[in-house]
């Protein structure tokens, strides 16, 4: 249970870090910080009681496992968080160019 | 063995291919991206008609992917809903493709944006036609990593920020549905759409499904720019490229978040009254405050962006009616809002071609010079607006009239207030942009080239007979099956496994 | 001496990276093939190929590494990889099913059994390489114009 109160105390620091940080660089840290409690959240899940990880070896017979399910679609997560945050870099890198800065209060051109 | 149930993969096969295809031979030959973009959304289109068909023919259609049967496996489901998505979202994308061959040769690197293009599109039909959670969940991404990446594509100031604004919301109202994913997946240890949907109704909605509720309406809520997560639409339109506008404002929030919320809310968690009216406050919420934001614009784009968040609410209210009526004039809506608003944004950017601005008060008069861009926005603004005959007052009618027969009053009366407003704001629009004097400055001004008008015109013309979808044979094929599939609901799972082929 | 040393980082680093970086990268091999046996496979290969070919550059300057892999090569094997999996997966279609397993599956634990999936790991193996080392030579080698505004 407290494993669980812990995950939920990552995802509100990655929140808090999106909504009140004025860096660029910062709020894509803040990005990658929800990610990672996300999908740990979705490992802890799988967790069934006194289990062993899910892998067939040739001369051992395991009976009980936790559920595999959760880890190959959690591979399929970071693989998404990673193209997120690579294009999130990318286009940091270019606001650097035009802006000349990363705060985000000055990056503020459009409106109405 | 090739019955009708294996068209299904190449909704997703097919663009995927294109995509692959077009950075090998892009580079060399100059036309092969624009062929190749321009002959597999053609090749979608017919498929999808096709589709529609088979549909009609036999029912629901389930494809187990690698002859996995469900629930063990991922399945392919196509019913009357997936159907009427399909032929939207691909009719809208061959015709956004047509008007892109002339309209992207003022940017570097035309295959790149056929490449992201196809990519966005293979995401958004495989939102449509999975059966999945995790499976929606990916190509919900797939479809949004490749439109950051396309409002960002001319690499200028504006188009930056915008596009670095939509992608952070856009990532954290992701995590948020795939949080929702994870909750319900621990209540239900299945993935499955039609399976969660049977353990649901055998095992209780218990409590969890209050905060799945929530987490999914953020989530989607923001894909579909509902009313407050509606905040990058605005930003994101203006700079951007009109066919990317186009496709994001008039397929890609449907395909995502509207489609996204029905499938979930009405056939897998079950409508309650309690999301019916959260539904309907969010949807008027939205009408109102789009239209009275739109208004007092005067940059053309972000204009039709606040009136694309009043439109949707117009949809999200006759869905969240929750009567036959009330849905078919909904999913009615949807389909008519992706022909004009697609209509309008490509006129917006021929505009743009010819004479490089934006900005209402600079034109003028420019129907004279460009009789067939002046026309088809005639007919798209009065399609928007709700003007008889054209498809947009038909759908407006029925939602209207769907609101009063449930005895809500105050919503129709606040449907009727937006829909004058709306007229109001189109009618600004056609006076300073293409009816007034024309100033000396557009003396140069010339038509725009040959896809684009086609293009236009097409639209125009599917504005203009779109109220026959009311009529006979085609009501009932099309937008009744899809009208259908939603009353069902929860007995969305025994359709799924009797149809497992 | 000092005059091969300007471009990239020390002779120690020099020395211990080409000890080591066919070693990585062979590794990277075995987590692709072993990826139906072993906890692995394509992406988690495709990364550790991509790592050597990063060092590469780190160690010794953009121009030994563009000299194993291009950036033109990069890009033909990223599409060269996403075409073939998109070809295995059409292909399912001879036994009746998109992405049918459908090539004999030998004795489980074997490393020639388990039909398409060492396939597929080849072919995603490609792709994620490429990728990786296409995303770090766009974000590294970008040349930002900081003057105009």
């Amino acid at each position: 249970m407290v494993v669980y109160l812990l995950c939920l105390v990552m995802f509100c620091l990655g929140i808090y870090c999106v909504v009140r940080k004025r860096n660029v660089i910062k709020l894509i840290i803040g990005v990658i910080i929800l990610e990672y409690a996300v999908n740990l959240f979705f490992i802890l899940v799988a967790y069934r009681k006194d289990g062993r990880a899910p892998i067939f070896a040739a001369d051992q017979t395991v009976t009980n496992m936790v559920d595999p399910l959760p880890q190959a679609l959690v591979l399929t997560s970071i693989v998404i968080g990673l193209a997120v945050t690579a294009l999130l870099v990318g286009i940091a890198m270019r606001i650097y160019e035009k802006y000349g800065t990363f705060d985000i209060t000055k990056i503020k051109e459009l409106k109405g | 063995m090739m019955g009708s149930v294996n068209i299904i993969p190449f909704f997703v096969a097919v663009p995927l291919a294109g995509a692959f295809i077009i950075p090998l031979v892009g580079k060399k030959l100059k036309k092969a991206p624009d062929m190749i973009g321009s002959f597999f959304t053609f090749a979608l289109v017919v498929l999808s008609v096709f589709a529609v068909a088979a549909v009609k023919g036999n029912g629901t259609l389930v494809y187990s992917v690698g002859g996995w049967k469900p629930p063990v496996g991922i399945a392919m489901v196509l019913d009357g809903l997936s159907a009427f998505m399909l032929v939207t979202v691909n009719l809208v994308a061959f015709v956004i493709a047509v008007f892109s061959v002339n309209y992207m040769e003022k940017f570097t690197s035309k295959w790149k944006f056929y490449t992201l293009f196809l990519l966005m599109l293979a995401g958004m039909n495989g939102v449509v036609i999975t059966g999945d959670m995790f499976n929606l969940f990916v190509f919900l991404e797939i479809a949004s990593v490749a439109s950051y990446a396309l409002v960002a594509y001319g690499t200028e100031k504006h188009e930056l920020e915008a596009a670095f604004k939509y992608a952070i919301m856009s990532a954290v109202g992701s995590l948020f549905v795939l949080l929702g994913i994870v909750f319900m997946y621990s209540y239900t240890s299945t993935l499955n759409m039609a399976d969660m949907a049977r353990v649901l109704s055998e095992k209780g909605t218990g409590d969890i499904s209050l905060m799945v509720s929530v987490l999914f309406l953020m989530g989607f809520g923001l894909k579909a720019a509902l009313v407050p997560f509606h905040a990058w639409l605005p930003d994101a339109h203006p700079s951007t490229p009109a066919p990317i506008s186009a496709m994001l404002s008039g397929v890609l929030i449907k395909s995502l978040g509207v489609y996204a919320i029905c499938r979930v809310f009405f056939n897998v968690l079950g409508m309650t009254p309690t999301v019916s009216s959260v539904l309907m406050f969010l949807g008027a919420l939205s009408m109102v405050i789009g239209v009275f934001l739109a208004i007092g614009q005067w940059d053309l784009k972000r204009l039709l962006a606040y009136h694309s968040i009043s439109q949707i609410g117009y949809v999200i209210l006759g869905i969240g009616l929750g009567t036959p009526l009330g849905i078919m004039g909904g999913l009615f809506h949807l389909f008519n809002h992706s022909i004009f608003k697609s209509l309008l944004f490509l006129n917006s950017g021929a505009v743009e071609y010819s004479t490089g601005t934006r900005d209402l008060k600079k034109m003028g008069g420019l129907s004279k010079k460009m009789p067939i861009t002046g026309a088809t926005n005639l007919v798209a603004s009065m399609s928007i607006a709700g003007v008889p005959p054209f498809n947009g007052f038909w759908s407006k009618l029925i939602i209207i009239i769907a609101a009063v027969q449930a005895g809500r009053y105050g919503y129709a009366f606040w449907a009727v207030l937006a829909s004058v407003l709306t007229l109001a704001s189109f009618m600004k629009v056609m006076k300073y942009a293409f009816y007034d004097r024309l100033k000396e400055m557009w003396d140069q001004v010339q038509e725009v080239p040959i896809y684009m008008k086609l293009s236009m015109c097409a639209l125009a013309l599917i504005c203009i007979f779109g109220g026959f979808l009311l009529v006979g044979r085609l009501d009932v094929d099309f937008l009744g099956s899809a009208t259908g599939v939603l009353m069902e609901g929860v007995n969305y799972a025994a359709m799924v496994f009797s149809n497992v082929g | 001496m000092s005059r091969e040393h300007e471009k990239g980082m020390s002779l120690i680093v020099k020395t211990i990276t080409r000890l080591t970086v066919g070693i990585i990268f062979l590794y990277g091999i075995y987590i692709v093939l072993h990826g139906h046996v072993t906890p692995g496979g394509g992406f988690a290969g495709g990364v550790i190929i991509a790592l050597s070919f990063i060092h590469l550059m780190l160690a010794y300057g953009r121009q030994e590494a563009f000299k194993r892999l291009s950036r033109a090569a990069a890009s033909v094997f990223e599409s060269f990889g996403a075409i073939m999996f998109l070809g295995i997966a059409l292909l399912g279609f001879v036994g009746g099913y998109f992405f049918l397993n459908f090539l004999p599956k030998g004795e489980p634990f074997r490393l020639f059994s388990a039909g398409i999936i060492p396939l597929c790991n080849i072919a995603i193996c490609f792709k994620v390489g490429a990728g990786i080392f296409a995303i770090f030579v766009a974000l590294v080698l970008l040349k930002l114009d900081l003057g105009k505004k």
